[in-house]
Formats: C-alpha cells, sequence, structure tokens
C-alpha cells in the first residue's frame, strides 16, 4: 500500500485510474450537443464524449480535426450530470490544457482527431485530469500507461461502424498479456525490448495477468452484439462513437447498447435488445479504405 | 449440518450492473465470503448480504428497473437484508439525492439526503485519511472519486466517518442505520478491508439471528 496522505491529494495515480474502475461494464457515448448528451445519459450512459464531428463526419468532411469548441463542452457539462470526457489531438498538450480548465473529467489523446505532434505524446502524469488513451497492441498501450494514461482503448478504426479493427486490437491486447504470462524473468527483459515497454510494467502485467489501468473497447461498434463481443474478448467496457447518433433510432440503439454491455453473456438479452432498433449506420468496409485514411495508424 | 460449530460462509453479492464489481468481489473474498454477482431477482434472492459498487448511479438505476430488480432490491432491504453501498451505491441506497436528474429513482432503505458530485468534478477527486468510528487500527485511508456526500441524516442514522481539513471539512461520508452501511469513498481501492470485514460481520450476525430465530420457531418459541 502507499504511504498514507494526510491531507486531501488530488490527480494521484489511483484516483485517475480509480475513475475508470468507475466507468468498468458501462458504454461511454460520442455526443456533438447538449441535447445528444442527454439522450445518451437517458439510455444508461455512464458518461460522454464531447466532440465537434463523430468520426464518420471527420471521415466524409475531411480537413483538420481538432478539439471542440469550449462553449459546445461548457454546454455538455451543464446538460448532464454524468462524467463528460473530451478528445484532444495527439501530442496537443496545449488543447489539454484547455480541456483540464475547462473542468472535463477524462481527456482522451485520440488518433480519431488530426495528430499535432508525429513524434511525442502528451506527458499525461503531469495533469490533474486523467488520460484514456488508443492502442493496436500490448506494446503500445503500455508505452502510453508509462507516458501516464489511466486507463487504455482499443483503437479500432473510428466511423467505420465496423467492429473488425477492434477485433483485432482486442485479440492482440489480450494475446500479448496472456504470452508474459508464459515468461519467466530473464526472457521478461527481451519481452519489454521487444514491447518498447518499460520493464517494471511489463513485469506487473505478466504477475497481474490484466493491464494496471482499465481497459475499454473502440472503433466500429454499432450493434448490441458488437460491444457485447467486444465484452467477451476482454474489453471492461465499450466506447460507441457514431454508431448511435449516425443511426436511425439513435435513443433507441443507445439503450440497447446499454443492456447488452451488460448481459454481454447472455444472448437472450442481447436477441431482445436488438430486436426493432431500425438502421444502423452505413458501414465501411476497412480493407478499401486506404492507408492514408485509417485512424489507427495515428499514434505508435 | 451435523456439526452446529461448522459455520457456512455467508453469501454475499455484488450488484453487477456496472461499476467496480470485481474489487468488491475480491475484498469480500479476502473476508471470507462466497461472493457472487447479482444482475436478476432470482441471484438477488439467493444472497445473505448485498454491496451496492461504486460506478454510475444513474445507468445502474436505469438497468434495475429496466431488468425488473428494482422493487425486488426494495423489498429486499426492507425486509432486513444487509447492505453496502460505496460512492454510487450510496445514492442508490439513499432516500432521498440531491444533484440527480428530476426523475431519477433509488432503491432507498437510508433515511439520509445525499449529494451527488458533491465534491466537484474529477480534478477535484481526492484521497485523504479520515477518522472512522468503530473501526480498529487507526484512520482510514480514503479515495474519493465524484463523490457524493451526506447532506443531512435522519436520527436512527448513525454518523461513521467524516472528512477532516480541506474545503469539504466536516461533510458525513460514512453511515451506518442498523444492517445498512454507505460510504462516499472507495475501499474497495486500496488493501485496507476493515470496512469489507465490519459488512461482513454484519452479515454474519444477521444470519445468526435469523438462525436463533428459526430455532425458536421449531421449538414453538415465539
Amino acid at each position: 500500500m502507499a504511504t498514507p496522505v494526510s491531507t486531501p491529494s488530488t490527480g494521484t495515480e489511483r484516483v485517475k485510474r480509480g475513475m475508470a474502475e468507475q466507468l468498468k461494464g458501462g458504454v461511454i457515448m460520442d455526443v456533438v450537443t447538449p441535447e445528444q448528451a442527454k439522450i445518451a445519459e437517458d439510455a444508461g450512459a455512464v458518461a460522454v464524449m464531447a466532440l465537434e464531428r463523430v468520426p464518420a463526419d471527420i471521415r466524409a468532411q475531411g480537413g483538420i480535426a481538432r478539439m471542440s469548441d469550449p462553449d459546445m463542452i461548457e454546454g455538455i457539462i451543464g446538460a448532464v450530470s454524468i462524467p463528460v470526457m473530451a478528445k484532444a489531438r495527439i501530442g496537443h498538450f496545449v488543447e489539454a490544457q484547455v480541456l483540464q480548465a475547462l473542468g472535463v473529467d477524462y481527456i482522451d489523446e485520440s488518433e480519431v482527431l488530426t495528430p499535432a505532434d508525429e513524434a511525442h505524446h502528451i506527458a499525461k502524469s503531469a495533469f490533474t485530469v486523467p488520460f484514456v488513451c488508443g492502442a493496436t497492441d500490448l506494446g503500445e498501450a503500455l508505452r502510453r500507461i508509462s507516458e501516464g494514461a489511466a486507463m487504455i482503448r482499443s483503437k479500432g478504426e473510428a466511423g467505420t461502424g465496423n467492429v473488425v479493427e477492434a477485433t483485432r486490437h482486442m485479440r492482440s491486447i489480450r494475446a500479448g498479456i496472456k504470452r508474459l504470462g508464459t515468461l519467466d524473468e530473464t526472457e521478461l527483459f527481451v519481452a519489454a525490448k521487444e514491447l518498447r515497454a518499460p520493464i517494471e510494467l511489463v513485469a506487473l502485467v505478466a504477475e497481474l495477468g490484466k493491464l494496471p489501468v482499465v481497459l475499454f473497447t473502440a472503433g466500429g461498434i454499432a450493434t448490441p452484439a458488437d460491444a457485447a463481443m467486444m465484452m467477451q474478448l476482454g474489453a471492461e467496457g465499450v466506447f460507441v462513437g457514431s454508431g448511435i447518433f449516425k443511426s436511425g433510432d439513435p435513443a433507441l440503439r443507445a439503450a440497447a447498447i446499454v443492456q447488452a454491455t451488460t448481459f454481454h453473456d447472455d444472448p437472450d438479452v442481447i436477441a431482445k435488445v436488438s430486436r426493432g432498433l431500425g438502421e444502423p449506420m452505413v458501414g465501411i468496409n476497412v480493407s478499401t479504405l486506404p492507408e492514408s485514411e485509417r485512424f489507427a495508424t495515428r499514434g505508435w | 449440518m451435523s456439526d452446529p460449530r461448522v459455520v457456512k460462509a455467508p453469501v454475499i453479492g455484488v450488484l453487477a450492473l456496472q461499476g467496480d464489481v470485481r474489487e468488491h468481489l475480491a475484498a469480500l473474498r479476502e473476508q471470507g465470503a462466497d461472493a457472487v454477482t447479482v444482475r436478476r431477482p432470482e441471484e438477488l434472492a439467493a444472497v445473505d448480504g448485498l454491496v451496492i459498487p461504486g460506478g454510475e448511479s444513474t445507468t445502474m438505476v436505469k438497468l434495475a428497473a429496466r431488468f425488473e430488480l428494482l422493487e425486488p432490491l426494495r423489498a429486499a432491504i426492507r425486509g432486513g437484508l444487509p447492505a453496502y453501498g460505496s460512492c454510487a451505491g450510496m445514492i442508490l441506497l439513499a432516500d432521498r439525492i440531491l444533484d440527480a436528474p428530476p426523475d431519477q429513482e433509488t432503491v432507498g432503505g437510508l433515511d439520509v439526503t445525499v449529494r451527488r458530485n458533491a465534491f466537484g468534478r474529477q480534478v477535484d477527486s481526492f484521497e485523504s485519511d479520515i477518522a472512522f468510528e468503530g473501526l480498529d487500527g487507526g484512520d482510514v485511508h480514503a479515495v474519493f472519486i465524484r463523490a457524493p456526500w451526506i447532506e443531512e441524516a435522519g436520527d436512527g442514522v448513525v454518523v461513521l466517518g467524516r472528512v477532516v481539513g480541506g474545503p469539504a471539512d466536516g461533510k458525513i461520508v460514512a453511515v451506518r442505520q442498523g444492517n445498512l452501511v454507505a460510504t462516499s469513498f472507495h475501499p474497495e481501492l486500496t488493501g485496507d478491508r476493515r470496512v469489507h470485514a465490519m459488512f461482513a460481520d454484519i452479515v454474519r450476525s444477521h444470519l445468526a439471528e435469523q438462525a436463533g430465530e428459526d430455532a425458536g420457531n421449531e421449538r414453538g418459541v415465539s
């Protein structure tokens, strides 16, 4: 146990990681207006992600995607009582400073926005507000944790409505963790080198059999069954981006995804909540996406 | 059971609709409890005590209503089922809540008024030592995450802990009323198991009382 802190301390590692622990088993929804935030809260979201355009629109419209307008973020914070997250560009530490000053509860240093730095992620430990970061494999997850991320999510391929990349990333992270459990101490040093991650973190994951922070899934989740599949693959919760507000009946679909996440191991419940949801978002076949339009390759 | 001295481990459920369920299960198992998850009415009916974990109270209460668990929870707690709520769990056990969406229901049972997110947003979340009545071994190191506090407690409620120092000095953050316990903070996130041990003792005492009543009934004693 850590040494007792006699005066109240904010922004500790335990408080940051502990916040993500409270979100487990829940669904975090992308919203672009206070009205959408309210719909998400009413549907049972554990948090909302405030952004200026959902990933599907970022894809369609192109251009540079940045942190949202502070007025919009404040409007969303004012509209709901659940936690509000917001996205900053990879490496854009000033966007992160602004988001912290606005009082957001979690910052997503996100590949969905256009990266602001091609070599450096934000040094996240120094902030009071916690960060979530995307990862495609175990090494990437551990590098983000070593920079101070208090929560990890799969990257998936946002804005496609296609869960195939999230599946790949969840399986890859899980396989990486399992493999570490089979290694002895000397082999862990080599694994750390291969993973390009600190040996202390690598050894800790080998011992725990899981990441030392909460692992969610994100990127392409569009149906209750998608969410439940990710949970069965080891996700501890779900981010849904374009999948809700680009569908025919957002309120109904949002509630259904929340219910399927809680009862992810009960096909009868998933079948029940999947009925009559109307049109899902139109999907994109990831294999036809040119490399330059793939968000998951941003960050390293 | 042939040997009356062999006491069965109490079955303690953790409401598993959403939240930090795993940490509570682990803490309860360390206290010798048979810890199980509860998502359905029939699972609730099989437990000797219930923990409502930390998480998002609005989400938990909506899921409980949607899956027909809210009324069974109310009935169980009215019927004397020991329950412990941490953070969101405290909100669910409260009879009255403030700063919640207007339609937010609770399970209720605790005669208190709880203010949601009372300490502020996540940047205000903190850890600190607090004095805790009735626990041996000194102060409890408490982790508060977007935590609620108790604005007002009824006459039957015993205050167990208050914040010491800082802007929220003196705010009530731990209470007990009969078989119900609630904390604003998350003992499941630290290695200190004394709050879970206290709750496991409450569950064991309740079981022993029930066994005594049953034995009394068998002998024709009312």
